[in-house]
């Protein structure tokens, strides 16, 4: 995939005297020229308010926004571009699911369930619906290696439960969760299903109709897109039938004092001036990764994984954080008893990025008993050169930790 | 100065030392101040005891918890510098500590008893690091003062 690593400028360059081997993309992800290049001519030539003018740069603005929606409603296999709300990323889609569709739905007695691995980002919004309706919060435990017990998770799909919310990938572990059994299981019991896409999208294909998840959330940075942008995919009969999350101009048809009639789907959950730019830099990460393919995408990623848990094992003093027979991207580990904090300040020093610390996921280091990891996670543009000098690295620290 | 010998600079071997065997590690028996200070967006964790004396004078320091080797190196320099001061110079001493740390005052001549803190300086070329560095002061601030809220670096 060399041909790849030269579309990202931001590769191109020297940190602290070494070229730059960036490996924190499950946090975010380099852009491609391409999407950056969208993105600047929306605002150099087609910038103006969407669906609101009858202008030309009003059009435009309206296209490119529009446009990029039904780009990523054929990205995920959508059934409808109506399926497609725009929001700020995947933590506000979750959000959106929480109040809008949880919070009427749910009362004491009744329970959200969540797994040991998730994200915080997909534990503290249903602790608020929680909080704020007496329902509990239940949550399937994990094995030793880094799997969701799915006997377990199985158990606890009980009647009361009102919703399923699960990470397709674990950003911490890159555990690759069992996601269609899970679904088909939750479907046989009707119970709705939420999957947090974040480290999903940017890895594998995504096809929301064959998998059959009710609400599928994910974030256009971690996929080569800009920061603040992303999307909530939802059934089209339950998005129709939730309440607007947020009041604004653009979710209304017509507003009077005694009553306001809502916009149709999506832009019901779009009130306010939207990030248009960010919009057109979505549309042209899904052109990028189209271009390529996603089963090319994943292929070349579970090699280059492989070859990097492999160079990994053999470095003196490692424990691998995370060991699921199914993994993508990501691997955490720690390295003898340096601290992973002072081990990505030495990795930085040598021009090598890494993710130190709890990622989001304080009750996972918990669970392990540990303050926190190092992680390294893949992109389409890492080689084994990246890995290679990732090791050199750790050798590194290991000479001046002693 | 080379990115190496900045790496060197910050990870210097009074550091590493103090890292490795954090002096007073452990809790207080007696203790009648304490405090914790979170670095909550790298998890360092660490609890800070005092017993400071009817003279006003601290008799005793001790610390417990985990953290990086900057902030526990830091800690554990903390509760060897100290214990002997009178409570009325720790608010001035956190100050001038935490300043210097930040990469200002640096041509300041420090105190002799505070000389072994030049081995924390080199966290001023280091900006994600200063809070490491800093932490146990904070909690040092807190207290003294009998704060119940843990000292937090954000």
């Amino acid at each position: 995939m060399k041909q790849y690593r030269d579309d990202f400028p931001a590769l191109a360059q020297e940190i602290h005297g070494n070229p730059l081997v960036y490996l924190d993309n499950a946090a975010s992800a380099q852009q491609p020229q391409a999407v950056i290049d969208a993105v600047a001519a929306y605002h150099s030539h087609n910038h103006a308010n969407v669906h609101r003018g009858v202008h030309t740069l009003s059009n435009r603005a309206t296209e490119a926004y529009e446009g990029a929606r039904d780009k990523v409603a054929g990205f995920v296999n959508a059934a409808s571009r109506n399926e497609i709300v725009w929001t700020s990323g995947t933590t506000e889609s979750i959000n959106l699911v929480a109040q809008s569709f949880l919070r009427p739905r749910i009362g004491k007695g009744e329970k959200v369930l969540i797994t040991h691995l998730e994200h915080h980002s997909n534990i503290v919004p249903w602790q608020m619906v929680c909080d704020q309706t007496g329902a509990e919060l239940a949550v399937a435990p994990i094995n030793d290696v880094g799997e969701v017990d799915i006997d377990e998770l199985f158990a606890l799909m009980t009647d009361n439960v009102r919703l399923l919310a699960i990470a397709h990938v674990s950003n911490a572990l890159g555990t690759v969760n069992p996601i269609q059994r899970i679904v088909d299981e939750a479907k046989r019991r009707d119970i709705p299903v939420l999957v947090d896409g974040a480290q999903g999208v940017p890895h594998m294909n995504i096809d929301v109709q064959a998998l059959g998840c009710d609400f599928y959330a994910f974030s256009a940075h971690k996929m080569f897109g800009p920061t603040g942008m992303g999307v909530l995919y939802g059934r089209e009969a339950l998005l129709d039938a939730m309440p607007p999350w947020k009041g604004g101009g653009e979710m209304i048809l017509e507003v009077r004092f005694d009553g306001t009639t809502y916009n149709e789907l999506p832009y019901k959950f779009e009130a306010g001036t939207p990030n248009i730019g960010g919009a057109a830099g979505m549309g042209a990460a899904v052109d990028y990764l189209q271009a390529i393919g996603m089963e090319q995408i994943a292929d070349y990623e579970a090699e280059l994984h492989a070859y990097m848990v492999k160079r990994l094992s053999n470095v003196e003093g490692m424990r691998l954080i995370g060991t699921a027979k199914k993994r993508a991207s990501v691997q955490s580990f720690l390295l003898g008893e340096v601290h992973p904090h002072d081990l990505g300040t030495i990795l930085d020093h040598q021009g090598i990025a890494v993710r130190t610390g709890h990622h989001c996921a304080m009750p996972l280091m918990e669970l392990y008993g540990i303050p926190g990891t190092a992680r390294a996670s893949l992109a389409l543009y890492n080689n084994a050169d990246d890995v290679d000098r990732l090791v050199a690295g750790l050798d590194k620290a290991r000479e001046i930790f002693g | 100065m080379s990115a190496a010998e900045d790496l060197r600079d910050l990870y210097r071997e009074l550091i590493l030392d103090h890292a490795r065997k954090p002096r007073h590690f452990g809790k207080l028996a007696n203790a009648t101040h304490e405090a914790e200070g979170i670095n909550p967006l790298c998890g360092d964790k660490l609890h800070l005891y005092l017993r400071i004396d009817d003279d006003a004078s601290i008799a005793d320091a001790t610390f417990e918890g985990s953290g990086c080797a900057i902030s526990v190196a830091s800690a554990s320099l903390l509760t060897d510098i100290v214990t002997g001061l009178e409570t009325e110079v720790l608010d001035d001493l956190v100050d001038t500590i935490t300043t210097r740390l930040s990469g200002k005052h640096k041509d300041k001549e420090l105190d002799e008893r505070l000389s072994k803190l030049r081995a924390l300086e080199g966290v001023s070329e280091f900006p994600a690091r200063v809070k490491c560095a800093t932490l146990a002061w904070h909690a040092l601030r807190s207290a003294i003062h009998n704060d119940k809220d843990a000292a937090t670096t954000e």
